[in-house]
C-alpha cells in the first residue's frame, strides 16, 4: 500500500448547519505539488484552516503520514508537520526578517532551551541562540533574503513579504507545506519566479506541498495532480490537464 | 415585603446601569472602543445640574441643560481625543480614553475643590401603599428607564440613523460605501450616549444627592460590567445586563454578612460569565478571519 | 561599543546604587531622599513589569497594583509573623528575602490564575477581567480582619540607609530577567504573539503557554513591588491599591514609549520624582494640576504616537532625530550589528507595496461563513 503524506477522509465542517466543506477526501503523495482549485467560496481556505487546526472539523478525519491529527491545537499540528502561509500575508511585522524565521525555528528538538536556561543565560542559551540564527540566515540566502535579514518584516516589498512568509513556514520543518494563493497580487515576472521557488523548496527540501490558488496558468504549470472544489465538494481530481477539461469544472467557473 | 422593596430598588438601580450601560455598549458596537471616560460624563451631568440649582434654575430645567451640556462635551471628547486615533491600535485608543477619563477628574477636582458637595432640590418624598413605603425617585427612576430603553430600540430599529447605526457596526467599510456617514453616525452615537450618562447622573443623584469628582467612577465601572456581562455590543444585553447587576446588588445590600463584599460579588459574577461565556449573555461572537 | 551599550542601564543603576548607598552608609542623605529611591525603586519595578505585559505581549493588564497588593499583604504578613513569633529585630535581611520570595510567589499564582481566562479572552475582554480582579482583591483586602481591613495594616521594619540599595539591586534584577527573557526565542515568542497571534500559533508557538508564562512573571514582580513597599512604608492599606494605582503604573508604560524597558524605566522615575516634589509647589488648589497635567500628557502623547494622520509629522520630529541632532554619531555601515533591526521599534514606514497588497486581500476574500451561506441559499 502506498503511503500517503496527506490524507483527508471525509473531512468536512459545517457553520450552524452550512457545509462549507464535505466528503473532502485528498490523498497528496511524497514530493508532489498538490493544487487546490475553485471559485471564490468554494471552500478551499476552509480546508487549509481544518488542516491546520485553526478549524475543528465536524465530519471526516485526516492524517499526516499516517499519524491522526484531527483535534490537535493549532501548535501541536505544526510540530507534528504541517506548516502554512496565510492569504493576507502575516508576519511578525514588528520584528527584524532574521527573528521572523528565527521564531519558527524555535520548536526544532535541537534547539531546545527552556526558559530558565535563557533567563539565567546558561551556556546553552548561547549555543541555541548562535545556531539558530547560523541556520535562519541560510534559509534566508536559499530565498535571497539575506541582505534584508535586518530590515523589520513590515518593510518588505511585497513579493519579498510572500517569500518570507514561506521560510518561516519551512524553518518549522514540515513534512507538509500548505501555501494559501502565493501569487496573489504578484505579476507575471514574480510568478514565474514563485514558480520556480517553490520547485526548489521541493527538491531542496524534500518537500510536499499543497497549495491554493486562482491562476490556472500558475497551477497548470506547476502542480503535479490537482482537486478542484466547488460548494465545499469535490468536483473533480487528477492532473491539471484532465481536471481542467472536466465539463464540470468549466460549468462551475464559466457557468452553463 | 422587604422582598418586593428589594426589587423594585433594583430594578430602578439596575435601569440606571442599564442607562449607563448602552453608551458604553453603543459606542464599542459603533466605533469599537471602550470608552472609559463615559464614567466621568455622568459626574460632570451632576455637577452642572449641581451648578444650576444652585443657581436658581428650575431642577426639571437643570436636568435637560445638563443633559445638552453632556452631549455637547461628549461630542467635543469624540472630535478631539477619539477621532485622530481612528484606524489605530486599540489599545492606544483604549489609554486615551483613561486619559480623558482622569482629565475630566481633574478639571471637576479644579473647579468644584475635592470635597464632597450635596445636590438639593431633586428630593421627591416617599408614597407609602399598604404598608410598603417606596420613594417617589425610585419609581421616577424605573418609568423613566423604561420609556427610555423602549424608545431606543424603536429609535434603532425603526428610523434611519438607527439602521445606519446597525449598519456601521455590522461593517463600517460597507456602511460607509452605501453612502452612509460614519463620522456623523459615531458623533450621534457619542451624543445618545452622553445624554444617557447626564439621565443616569441625574437618577443617581435623586439616590443619593452627594457629589464628588470621582462620582461617576464607580456606576461607570458596574455599568461597564453590566455592558459586558450583556454582551458589550448588544443593546438588549446592556439592559439585561445593568438589570441584573442593579438587582445582585441591592439584594446583597440587604444581607448584612454579605453587603461589605457587594462590589467583589458583582466583579466575580463577570469573571465568571466571561469565562463561560466569553462574549457575555447576547453578545455576537466575531470571528476572526484566517 | 556594543558591549557599553548593552550593560549601559545596568552599570548606571549599579553606580548609583553604589554611589547612593555610600552617602547613605555616610550619613549625607537625608530620610527623605531615601524614603524617595525606595518609591522609585518600587515605581521602576511596576513599570518595567507591567511593561513586560503591555509593550512585549500586547495585552492590557488594569489590575497592576492587585498583584502588588498581593505581594504587600503576604510578604508583608509573614515577615511580621516570623519577626514577632521568633522575637526576631527589625532589618533580618533572611526574613527580608523571605518575604520577598512568598510576596513573589503568592503575585505571581494570582498572575497564573488571571491568566487562565487570557486562554479564552484577549484586548478589551482581558482588560476588563484584570479591573474586576483588582477591584475583587481592594474588597477582599478592605473587609480582611486577619490584614486590618480598611484601617491598613502595620508592615515590618528595615535599616533605611539600606533598603533602598536593596530596592536597586531587585530593579536590576527585574531589568536583568525581564531583558534576558525577551532576548531569547521565548522573547522572540511572545512578541511574535503581540504582533500576529494567528500566525503565531500557525507557527508552532504555545500562546497560552507564554501568556500565562507573562501573567505569572509580571504578577511576581508586582509582589515584589509590593513587599519593597511594604517594608518602606509603616502602615499598608487596600485602598493605595486601587485602580487608579494601576492607572498610574500604566501611565509610567506608555509615557515611556510601549516596548521600551529603558523608556519606562525613566518614566517611573520621572513621574516617581514630580510625584514627591511636585506636590511641595503646587499646593492647596494647585495641587490639582498635577493630575490635568498628566491626564494632558497621557492624550497628547498617545495620539502623537498611534494617530494615524500623524505619521509624516512623526518621522520628521522625534526623539531620535532630536539626539541624532544632537550627538551627530557618525555610522559605519561595516560594524553595523548582525540583527541591528531594533525588535523594540514600532515603524512608521509602509511601503507602496503594502498598501497595494491590502487591495488585493480585500478583492480576494475566499471562505467565511457568510460567503457560505449566501450560497448555500442559492443551491
Amino acid at each position: 500500500m502506498e503511503e500517503f503524506v496527506l490524507e483527508t477522509n471525509n473531512l468536512g465542517i459545517s457553520f450552524g448547519g452550512l457545509k462549507a466543506a464535505q466528503n473532502v477526501n485528498l490523498k497528496i503523495k511524497k514530493n508532489e505539488i498538490y493544487g487546490l482549485i475553485g471559485p471564490n467560496g468554494a471552500g478551499k481556505t476552509t480546508i487549509f484552516n481544518l488542516l491546520t487546526g485553526v478549524y475543528q472539523p465536524t465530519e471526516g478525519t485526516f492524517c499526516l503520514c499516517g499519524e491522526e491529527l484531527k483535534g490537535l491545537p493549532q501548535d501541536k499540528i505544526n510540530h507534528k508537520g504541517i506548516a502554512r502561509t496565510f492569504q493576507n500575508i502575516r508576519l511578525f511585522n514588528n520584528m527584524s526578517v532574521v527573528r521572523n524565521v528565527m521564531v519558527g525555528l524555535a520548536n526544532q528538538p535541537e534547539y531546545r532551551c527552556n526558559l530558565f536556561e535563557s533567563i539565567f543565560r546558561l551556556p546553552r542559551h548561547f549555543k541555541v541562540e548562535k545556531e539558530m540564527r547560523a541556520r535562519a540566515k541560510e534559509l534566508l540566502d536559499i530565498f535571497g533574503l539575506l541582505e534584508d535579514r535586518n530590515a523589520l518584516a513590515c518593510n518588505l516589498p511585497y513579493g519579498k513579504q510572500r517569500k518570507l512568509e514561506i521560510a518561516r513556514a519551512l524553518a518549522t520543518n514540515p513534512k507538509l507545506l500548505l501555501l494559501d494563493e502565493p501569487a496573489a497580487g504578484m505579476n507575471p515576472h514574480e510568478t514565474e519566479d514563485l514558480m520556480n521557488t517553490i520547485r526548489l523548496i521541493r527538491d531542496k527540501f524534500d518537500m510536499t506541498v499543497l497549495l491554493i490558488e486562482h491562476d490556472l496558468k500558475f497551477v497548470s504549470g506547476l502542480c503535479d495532480r490537482i482537486t478542484v472544489l466547488n460548494f465545499g465538494t469535490v468536483l473533480t481530481e487528477g492532473t491539471a490537464q484532465e481536471a481542467l477539461n472536466h465539463p464540470d469544472v468549466i460549468k462551475a467557473y464559466i457557468g452553463n | 415585603m422587604n422582598f418586593i422593596t428589594n426589587l423594585i430598588g433594583g430594578l430602578s438601580l439596575g435601569g440606571i446601569y442599564a442607562m449607563i450601560a448602552l453608551g458604553y455598549t453603543m459606542v464599542y458596537g459603533i466605533a469599537k472602543m471602550l470608552n472609559f471616560a463615559h464614567g466621568d460624563i455622568i459626574m460632570v451631568g451632576g455637577y452642572t445640574i449641581l451648578v444650576f440649582a444652585a443657581s436658581g434654575v428650575h431642577p426639571l430645567i437643570a436636568i435637560v441643560l445638563a443633559v445638552v451640556f453632556c452631549v455637547g462635551l461628549g461630542i467635543a471628547i469624540e472630535k478631539v481625543a477619539y477621532k485622530p486615533l481612528r484606524g489605530a491600535s486599540p489599545l492606544a485608543v483604549l489609554i486615551t480614553a483613561i486619559g480623558v477619563s482622569y482629565l475630566l477628574q481633574s478639571l471637576a477636582q479644579m473647579i468644584f475643590g475635592s470635597g464632597t458637595k450635596m445636590v438639593r432640590g431633586l428630593e421627591l418624598g416617599s408614597l407609602t401603599i399598604g404598608k410598603l413605603i417606596i420613594n417617589v425617585s425610585t419609581i421616577v427612576t424605573l418609568i423613566a428607564c423604561i420609556i427610555v430603553m423602549v424608545g431606543l430600540n424603536l429609535f434603532v430599529k425603526y428610523t434611519k440613523i438607527g439602521r445606519a447605526m446597525v449598519a456601521v457596526s455590522e461593517d463600517k467599510g460597507a456602511a460607509q460605501l452605501m453612502g452612509i456617514n460614519v463620522n456623523s453616525i459615531i458623533m450621534i452615537t457619542f451624543a445618545i450616549g452622553s445624554a444617557l450618562a447626564a439621565l443616569a447622573g441625574t437618577f443617581y443623584l435623586m439616590r443619593s444627592p452627594s457629589i464628588c469628582s470621582t462620582f461617576g467612577s464607580l456606576p461607570g465601572i458596574k455599568a461597564f460590567t453590566a455592558a459586558v456581562i450583556g454582551g458589550i455590543g448588544s443593546i438588549p444585553g446592556a439592559m439585561l445586563g445593568g438589570i441584573l447587576l442593579g438587582i445582585v446588588e441591592v439584594f446583597a445590600n440587604s444581607v448584612p454578612a454579605i453587603a461589605p463584599y457587594t462590589d467583589a460579588i458583582e466583579f466575580a459574577i463577570l469573571i465568571v460569565i466571561l469565562l463561560v461565556k466569553p462574549t457575555g449573555f447576547l453578545g455576537k461572537k466575531r470571528r476572526e478571519k484566517v | 561599543m556594543n558591549f557599553v551599550k548593552k550593560y549601559l542601564t545596568y552599570a548606571i543603576i549599579g553606580a548609583l546604587a553604589i554611589l547612593f548607598g555610600a552617602l547613605s552608609i555616610a550619613g549625607v542623605l537625608t530620610p527623605s531622599y531615601q524614603y524617595l529611591f525606595e518609591k522609585i525603586s518600587i515605581s521602576v519595578i511596576l513599570a518595567v513589569s507591567l511593561g513586560l505585559v503591555v509593550g512585549f505581549l500586547g495585552e492590557l493588564s488594569l489590575g497592576h497594583a492587585a498583584f502588588m497588593c498581593v505581594g504587600a499583604y503576604l510578604g508583608g504578613k509573614i515577615s511580621q509573623l516570623i519577626v514577632e513569633g521568633l522575637g526576631l529585630g527589625d532589618s533580618n535581611f533572611l526574613v527580608f528575602i523571605l518575604a520577598l520570595v512568598i510576596g513573589a510567589v503568592s503575585a505571581g499564582v494570582c498572575g497564573f490564575v488571571i491568566g487562565l481566562p487570557a486562554l479564552r479572552l484577549k484586548g478589551d475582554y482581558l482588560a476588563i477581567v484584570t479591573l474586576a480582579f483588582g477591584e475583587i482583591v481592594r474588597v477582599i483586602f478592605t473587609n480582611a480582619k486577619v490584614f486590618g481591613g480598611a484601617q491598613g495594616m502595620p508592615t515590618p521594619r528595615f535599616d533605611r540607609k539600606y533598603l533602598f540599595v536593596i530596592g536597586f539591586l531587585l530593579v536590576l534584577a527585574t531589568i536583568a530577567v525581564i531583558q534576558n527573557l525577551l532576548k531569547s526565542k521565548h522573547g522572540r515568542a511572545i512578541t511574535a504573539i503581540r504582533d500576529n497571534e494567528i500566525a503565531a500559533k500557525a507557527t508552532g508557538i504555545n500562546v497560552t503557554k507564554y501568556k500565562l508564562v507573562v501573567f505569572a512573571l509580571s504578577s511576581a514582580f508586582a509582589g515584589v513591588a509590593g513587599v519593597l513597599y511594604s517594608y518602606s512604608n509603616f502602615n499598608i492599606q487596600p485602598a493605595k491599591f486601587g485602580y487608579n494605582y494601576s492607572i498610574e503604573i500604566l501611565v509610567m508604560v506608555v509615557l515611556g514609549g510601549m516596548g521600551k524597558i529603558n523608556g519606562s524605566i525613566i518614566a517611573a522615575t520621572l513621574i516617581t520624582f514630580l510625584n514627591t516634589k511636585l506636590p511641595l509647589v503646587l499646593t492647596g488648589e494647585l495641587a490639582v494640576l498635577q493630575n490635568l497635567f498628566y491626564a494632558l500628557i497621557l492624550i497628547l502623547l498617545v495620539i502623537y504616537n498611534n494617530a494615524p494622520a500623524l505619521k509624516g509629522f512623526r518621522e520628521k520630529y522625534n526623539f531620535k532625530n532630536l539626539i541624532n541632532l544632537i550627538f551627530k554619531p557618525k555610522h559605519d555601515p561595516a560594524k553595523v550589528r548582525d540583527d541591528a533591526a531594533r525588535w523594540d521599534v514600532v515603524p512608521t514606514k509602509i511601503s507602496m507595496d503594502e498598501v497595494i497588497s491590502t487591495d488585493v486581500i480585500i478583492d480576494n476574500y475566499g471562505d467565511n461563513s457568510a460567503d457560505i451561506g449566501e450560497r448555500g441559499g442559492n443551491k
